[in-house]
C-alpha cells in the first residue's frame, strides 16, 4: 500500500494506506483522532466535517490525493483546551443531547464564523442545514452559533 | 445497599435499585479483594472528599447521565461542581431496570436514587456525630461539610472512613422538595467537555489492542436468505483477515425464543473480517452473495391492501369497551368517521449501529450502545451457552437510540462473529446496513368513528391496523377514554416478514396525531369550541371510579389552559394560523399550539409552544433540551419521514433518499413546565407525538386542507393555500 505524508492539526503524519481510503477513516482507525464521526458515508450528513486549509469540507467524501500539501483541522486540533469560542458557545449553552453529531457541527460553525463573524440568523440556518442533527438540539445550535459570533465580535 | 471501605481509605456504597435496602450492611472487605462489578452502581467518596456517582442506566441522549447523578447528589447533600460522574456497568445483582426505553428511567429511579443519597448522607452525619458525642440530630449539612451545634465542621472525607462501618440505617428522612439546592437548576450534560472536544465516548469510538472489524453482508431483501457466496475477490483484498458465515446460532436462539424473530433475520450472513472499517466496509461490497426467497416479498402496496382489509374485517382484539357503541351509532344524529396513515420509518440513529465482542472459553466481553444490556446479556448467554456470570457488558454513549437499540441483533450479530473467529472484533453497520435493513416502526393505519346524538359526543369507535404487533394495552385508556360513554378500541395485526419494532413513543407517534386531528374535525362539524370540548369532555373523566385511567383530567386542564395563555391562542394576527393538541403518554400531560404562516404561498409552521406537566423537572436545561428535540423530531418525521418497500427493499439506504428535518426548517420552539412538586414522570417521548397533530390541524386552518397521510409532503396539493388567501 503507498506511503502518504498528511498535515493534522499542525502535526506531520505518515499513513500506510490504500489510495481510495476516505480521509475520515484515514483519522478514525489509523490516526486514533475518534472526534471525526462517520454518520452516512456520502457527504449527506455532516458529522465528519474537517476544515482543509480552514475550509469546512466532509472527510469522508476526500481522499489523500485531493488533501495532498494541505492543512487538516480536526475537532481535536480545533483549540489546545477546547475553548474555541465555538466549543465554548456549545457548552454555555448546553446544545448536545446525544452528542454524536456536534463534533461535525462545530467544525462547520467555526470555519462559517471565520469568513463571516457577523452573520444573520437567516445565514446560520443556512450555514448549518448540512449538518443533521437527528435529537433535533437545532434550536440550540443556532443559539450557540449566534452566542459565538457574539463573543468573537 | 452494602458498604465496603476502599484500601486506600473512603466509602463504597451499592444500592438496588426498586429493592429494599437489605437491612444489614456486609461486612467491609478490602478493596483488593473486592470484584470491581459487584459495586457498578454506586456512590464513592475519598477521604478527601471527592465525591463519584455511577449513573445506573444508558445514556442515549435524553439525559439520564447528568439527571440520574443529580439526584443522588442532591439528597447526599454534596456541592454539584464537586460531583464526578462515570456511567455504571451493567450489574443484575444491584441494578434492576438499566434500561433506556418507555420515558421510564427517573421515574422508576426516583425513590431508589433518592434513598441512596439519603442513607449515605445518613451515616456520614452519625459517623461525625459519633466522633463528637452528639447526637446526629443536632449536625447540619451543607455541601458536604457536616457542622455541629458548637460550629465544629468535618468533611464528608474527613469521617467517610468511619462511617463505612455504621450499620445501614433503614428508615432515611427524604429532603422536602422545597429544600432542593440541585434539582431544580439547570446542569450542563457531564459529558460536555468530552463531546466538544472529540474524545472517546461513543461505541464506534471504542477499540482494544489487537481488535479487528467486521461487515456483514445480510439479504438485500426481506424475504430472502443466503444460498451460497464467492469471496475469492474479496479475501485478497488489502487488510482482510477472514471470511466467515453465521447465522446458525441466531437460528438456534430463535428456535428456543421466537419473540426475537420479528427483530432479527435468520438468514445466514457473510462476515467480512479486516484490520480497518473501510477495508471490511469494502470488501464487503465484493463478496458475490447468492439469494433465494424464503418466505415472500413485501410491498408497500401490499401492506396497503392488507391494512385497509383488517379494518373492513370482522377480526379485531377489542382492548376496551365501554357501554354499547353498536347502540350509540345506531341512535346518533351525526357520524364521523375518517381513516388516518403512516408509514415505515427507520430510526436512523446518526450513530449507526455497532457493538464489541470479545469470546474466550473464560469470559464474553461485550462493549457498545445498547438501550437494553440485560435482556443483550441473557440473550448471548443462551446463544452461546454460556453463564450470564460470565457475560461482561459495558455501556458506551450512545449516538441516539429511539427504540433502535432497544433490540440488540448487532450485540447477537458481533457476539456470533467473535465466537467464530476467536479475536476481539467490533461489528460495524454501514449507513446501508443500517437504514436498509434495519428494525422499523411500522405501517399503520387508524380508523375512528364518533357519534353526536343533541349536540354531545354520545360514541368513540377507535380501530387499528398494525403490523407484527398493535397497542400495548395502556394506550386504550389514554385521552379521551374515561369521557365518552361508549367507547371502544379495537386491533388487528398482519405479521410480516420486515423486522419491526419500538420507534420513539411507540404507537402513539402516529396514534396522538390522528386523534387530534379527529377532535379538531369533530369540533367544526359540531360546530363548538374546539378547546372548549376537550374541557367538557375531560369534566366527564372521573379516574377515581376506574383505575384503568392514569391520565389525570385535572392536570390535563391546566396544560390546556398553559398552552392557551403562553400561545396567545385566538389573539394572533389574521395571517397567523394555529393549531392546537392536549395529550397524554409516558404518565406525562402535554399540551401544544403550532403557528403555521404563509410564506410565498406555501404554510410554513413557524413556533409550537409546548406544556408540559412531567411533575418535578431534575434538570430543566436538560428538559427542554429533551421537550424541544422531540417536539421538532415529531414535526419533522409528519413532515417528510417516509420509508416504502418494493420486492421487500426500502426505497431509501442513506440520507440521499430519506429526507431528515434540518435547520432551515425547524419552527421556534417555546417551552413551559408547569411547576409543581409531584413525583417525575417522562420525558424522553411525550412531546412528539401531538406535535403532528398540532401542525395538521395548523394546516387545516391555514389550507382549508385536512391531512390524513403522513408524511404530509406526500400530498402536495394538500400544502397549498388557496389562491385568494395567499398574504404577501
Amino acid at each position: 500500500m503507498p506511503t502518504y505524508q498528511i498535515k493534522v492539526n499542525g502535526e506531520s503524519k505518515t499513513v500506510d494506506v490504500a489510495e481510495d481510503t476516505p480521509v475520515l477513516w484515514v483519522l478514525r482507525d489509523h490516526l486514533d483522532l475518534v472526534g471525526t464521526k462517520y454518520g452516512c458515508g456520502i457527504g449527506q450528513c455532516g458529522a465528519c466535517t474537517v476544515h482543509v486549509d480552514g475550509t469546512a469540507m466532509r472527510s469522508c467524501s476526500l481522499t489523500l490525493a485531493q488533501i495532498d500539501g494541505k492543512s487538516i483541522t480536526t475537532i481535536e486540533g480545533l483549540s489546545e483546551d477546547g475553548m474555541h469560542p465555538v466549543q465554548q458557545a456549545w457548552k454555555e449553552v448546553d446544545v448536545p443531547q446525544c452528542g454524536y453529531c456536534q463534533a461535525g457541527q462545530i467544525m462547520t460553525a467555526s470555519a462559517f464564523l471565520e469568513n463571516n463573524p457577523n452573520p444573520t440568523e437567516e445565514e446560520v440556518k443556512n450555514a448549518m442545514h448540512g449538518n443533521i442533527c437527528r435529537c433535533a438540539s437545532y434550536t440550540r445550535i443556532k443559539k450557540a452559533v449566534m452566542t459565538a459570533a457574539d463573543n468573537m465580535g | 445497599m452494602r458498604t465496603s471501605s476502599l484500601a486506600g481509605g473512603g466509602m463504597l456504597i451499592g444500592f438496588n435499585l426498586f429493592q429494599a435496602c437489605k437491612p444489614k450492611a456486609e461486612p467491609p472487605v478490602d478493596l483488593s479483594q473486592l470484584n470491581y462489578n459487584d459495586f457498578n452502581a454506586f456512590i464513592k467518596i475519598a477521604d478527601n472528599g471527592a465525591v463519584t456517582i455511577f449513573s445506573p442506566n444508558p445514556e442515549i441522549g435524553q439525559g439520564v447521565k447528568t439527571s440520574m447523578p443529580m439526584i443522588i447528589a442532591e439528597e447526599l447533600d454534596v456541592a454539584w461542581k464537586d460531583v464526578y460522574v462515570e456511567q455504571g456497568k451493567l450489574d443484575n445483582e444491584n441494578f434492576q431496570r438499566q434500561v433506556a426505553g418507555g420515558s421510564q428511567s427517573i421515574r422508576f429511579g426516583w425513590d431508589a436514587l433518592r434513598q441512596t443519597g439519603a442513607t449515605a448522607k445518613q451515616m456520614l452525619v452519625s459517623a461525625a456525630a459519633a466522633r463528637w458525642g452528639v447526637d446526629p440530630s443536632e449536625c447540619t449539612v451543607s455541601e458536604g461539610v457536616i457542622t455541629n451545634a458548637a460550629g465544629e465542621t468535618l468533611g464528608y472525607g474527613d469521617v467517610v472512613n468511619e462511617a463505612a462501618l455504621l450499620e445501614v440505617p433503614e428508615d432515611v428522612k427524604l429532603k422536602d422538595p422545597k429544600d432542593y439546592k440541585i434539582m431544580g437548576k439547570s446542569a450542563v450534560n457531564v459529558d460536555i467537555d468530552k463531546i466538544t472536544s472529540g474524545k472517546p465516548l461513543f461505541g464506534l469510538d471504542y477499540k482494544t489492542d489487537g481488535m479487528v472489524y467486521a461487515a456483514l453482508v445480510r439479504p438485500p431483501a426481506f424475504g430472502q436468505k443466503l444460498v451460497s457466496y464467492d469471496d475469492t475477490e474479496a479475501r485478497n483484498m488489502p487488510g482482510v483477515i477472514d471470511v466467515v458465515k453465521i447465522g446458525e446460532k441466531v437460528r438456534a436462539l430463535l428456535a428456543e425464543d421466537p419473540g426475537f424473530g420479528s427483530k432479527i433475520s435468520s438468514s445466514d450472513k457473510v462476515a467480512v473480517i479486516a484490520e480497518t472499517t473501510w477495508q471490511a466496509f469494502k470488501a464487503k461490497e465484493a463478496i458475490k452473495a447468492v439469494w433465494e426467497e424464503d418466505t415472500s416479498v413485501e410491498s408497500t402496496e401490499g401492506h396497503d391492501k392488507k391494512l385497509t382489509a383488517l379494518l373492513d374485517g370482522k377480526e379485531f382484539n377489542t382492548m376496551r369497551s365501554d357501554g354499547n357503541i353498536k347502540k350509540a351509532f345506531a341512535e346518533a344524529d351525526e357520524v364521523l368517521e375518517r381513516t388516518y396513515e403512516s408509514p415505515f420509518l427507520p430510526h436512523n440513529c446518526l450513530e449507526p449501529m455497532n457493538f464489541y465482542a470479545e469470546v474466550t472459553d473464560e469470559k464474553v466481553h461485550l462493549v457498545g450502545p445498547i438501550q437494553t444490556p440485560a435482556w443483550k446479556a441473557g440473550l448471548v448467554a443462551k446463544m452461546l451457552g454460556r453463564d450470564e456470570k460470565d457475560i461482561v457488558l459495558e455501556m458506551t454513549r450512545m449516538g441516539g437510540g429511539f427504540g433502535r437499540r432497544l433490540f440488540g441483533d448487532f450485540v447477537i450479530e458481533a457476539a456470533e462473529v467473535a465466537d467464530v473467529i476467536r479475536k476481539p472484533v467490533k461489528v460495524v453497520f454501514t449507513r446501508e446496513d443500517d437504514m436498509g435493513i434495519g428494525v422499523y416502526r411500522p405501517a399503520i393505519k387508524y380508523r375512528i368513528k364518533a357519534g353526536i346524538k343533541d349536540g354531545k359526543i354520545t360514541a368513540y369507535h377507535l380501530k387499528e391496523a398494525a403490523i407484527n404487533d398493535g397497542m400495548y394495552g395502556l394506550i386504550p385508556n389514554f385521552f379521551p377514554a374515561g369521557a365518552i360513554e361508549n367507547y371502544q378500541v379495537d386491533s388487528a395485526s398482519y405479521n410480516s416478514n420486515i423486522t419491526t419494532g419500538a420507534w420513539r413513543a411507540p404507537y402513539t407517534n402516529f396514534l396522538a396525531s390522528a386523534e387530534q386531528s379527529f377532535f379538531d374535525e369533530l369540533a367544526e362539524l359540531m360546530d363548538v369550541d374546539k378547546i372548549q370540548m376537550r374541557l367538557d369532555l375531560l369534566d366527564k373523566v372521573k379516574p377515581e371510579d376506574d383505575e384503568r385511567i392514569q391520565y389525570s383530567p385535572e392536570r390535563m386542564k391546566e396544560v390546556i389552559k398553559v398552552a392557551v395563555e403562553k400561545s396567545g391562542w385566538g389573539t394572533k394576527p389574521s395571517h397567523v394560523y394555529q393549531g392546537f393538541v392536549n395529550y397524554y403518554c409516558h404518565n406525562s400531560h402535554v399540551a401544544q399550539v403550532a403557528d403555521v404562516e404563509v410564506v410565498n404561498g406555501d404554510p410554513v409552521v413557524k413556533k409550537i409552544t409546548c406544556v408540559v406537566d412531567c411533575g418535578i423537572v431534575v434538570n430543566p436545561t436538560g428538559a427542554v433540551n429533551q421537550a424541544e428535540g422531540g417536539v421538532i423530531d415529531g414535526v419533522g418525521h409528519s413532515m417528510y419521514g417516509d420509508f416504502t418497500f418494493d420486492g421487500g427493499q426500502g426505497h431509501a439506504q442513506n440520507f440521499d433518499k430519506f429526507r431528515l428535518i434540518r435547520m432551515r426548517e425547524v419552527p421556534e420552539v417555546e417551552t413551559h413546565f408547569i411547576k409543581n412538586e409531584l413525583s417525575p414522570t417522562g420525558l424522553g417521548e411525550p412531546t412528539l407525538p401531538p406535535a403532528g397533530g398540532a401542525i395538521a390541524n395548523a394546516f387545516k386552518a391555514a389550507t382549508g386542507n385536512r391531512l390524513y397521510q403522513q408524511p404530509f409532503t406526500k400530498n402536495p396539493e394538500l400544502l397549498k393555500v388557496p389562491e385568494k388567501e395567499v398574504i404577501g
